[in-house]
């Protein structure tokens, strides 16, 4: 008998049909707000550089409607960007003492406690 | 008292006869310790002989009865039939696969791949019988464990967005196998089988969806042991970057 496989075609809105392949596409897309933030921050170090009024010019922009908007999903994202990766670090770290195969629970841990370190570390230096 | 019922929508493809696959509703009677492969013999035994899938088990062992169910992929003998009730649910082939026919699927692609990564020991010398066993402690062997529970299922390729969209990806089941035989300490074969593992068709098209992980019924974690090879094969990158003189 003659056969005659046939090869369904992935619809383009896979990414819709399940909540988590939905929360996969937010975690990438998080990449684009962490990049567009990074931007941001090198454009306000080339305004600093220039001198105080450009500075002060490039803050009063970032007060402006659209700018809050830009931060307030660029914070949604970078949330979503950290939980996500942080929550995932496991399976790249697995711990084993022994025999024993440990819970990905302290790896987690670790991440967030390396994250606060630094974060007060940013913060300090912000304050010198 | 009138036995309840449920109703199974089943994707159907005779290739003789259908253009396109098409869906075809059956009645099944309801009991609450039938999984859907009860409800799919129920349905070839008394309603239509034509139906054509594959099981062999009933038990989570064999591996073939993989299908979507309600748009999950799921071994067909795991899924109880009082965890849809009395909503309809929907049968349709694993996702990703030509479908041969009616529920099964071609896996040609996977064994081709499975193959690829040379998965079993190759031992750096081969040993005489009256040498002994290849020994091996309790700790060595849990280091890999889990990636032997693999019963070559495919749920992880139908689950897998990446292998959908790049059929050349070597995907889950065989790149946790290729680390399973990695990490143990009786194999030598590892640079062996780099060669695709660490391609671009091997882990580097796996963009960490972790839906394999979350599909498999047997908790091997695919997606852990593809995050694993990326960093070896990351760090074997950097350590030729440094020492190019050195031996691989
Ligand atoms: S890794 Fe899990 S889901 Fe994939 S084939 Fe093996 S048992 Fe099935
Ligand atoms: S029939 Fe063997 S795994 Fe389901």
């Amino acid at each position: 008998m003659s056969r005659k496989p046939y090869l369904r075609k992935m619809p383009k809105s896979w990414w819709l049909a399940q909540r988590r392949y939905t929360s996969y596409m937010a975690r990438e897309m998080s990449c684009v707000f962490i990049g567009a933030y990074s931007v941001l921050i090198v454009l306000g170090l080339y305004r600093l550089s220039q001198g105080r009024a450009e500075y002060g010019a490039f803050l009063d922009a970032l007060q402006s409607p659209p700018s809050l908007v830009f931060h307030a999903a660029a914070l949604v994202f970078a949330l979503i960007h950290t939980v996500s990766w942080f929550s995932l670090a496991p399976k790249a770290m697995p711990l084993q003492i022994g025999e024993k195969k440990l819970s990905g629970g302290p790896v987690v841990l670790a991440h967030y406690a390396v994250w606060v370190v630094v974060s007060a570390g940013v913060l300090l230096v912000a304050r010198i | 008292m009138t036995e309840p019922t449920l109703q199974v929508e089943i994707l159907r493809y005779r290739p003789e006869t259908d253009q396109d696959p098409a869906f075809q509703t059956y009645t099944v009677p309801y009991r609450d310790d039938w999984v859907v492969l009860d409800a799919l013999n129920h349905i070839k035994d008394n309603i239509d002989r034509t139906l054509s899938y594959r099981w062999s088990c009933h038990m989570a062992v064999c591996g073939s009865c993989g299908m979507m169910i309600n748009g999950e992929p799921k071994l067909s003998c795991h899924a109880f039939l009082r965890d849809y009730y009395p909503n309809k649910i929907r049968v349709e082939p694993l996702n990703n696969f030509p479908i041969e026919r009616d529920l099964v699927t071609v896996t040609d692609d996977f064994m081709e791949k499975l193959e690829s990564v040379k998965p079993y020991v190759i031992p750096k010398q081969e040993r005489a019988v009256d040498e002994g066993p290849h020994l091996q402690t309790p700790a060595q062997l849990n280091t890999f464990k889990q990636y032997t529970m693999c019963i070559n299922c495919l749920l992880c390729y139908a689950a897998c967005p990446q292998y959908g969209l790049t059929p050349d990806f070597v995907g889950p089941a065989a790149l946790a196998l290729a680390h399973r035989y990695n990490l143990d300490t009786r194999d030598a074969g590892r640079e062996q089988r780099q060669e695709i593992a660490a391609s671009n068709e091997g882990v580097w098209d796996c963009t960490f969806v972790g839906e394999c992980s979350q599909v498999c019924p047997k908790s091997v974690d695919p997606a852990a042991a593809i995050q694993q090879t990326k960093i070896a094969s990351t760090i074997d990158w950097y350590k030729a970057l440094l020492n190019p003189w050195g031996k691989r």
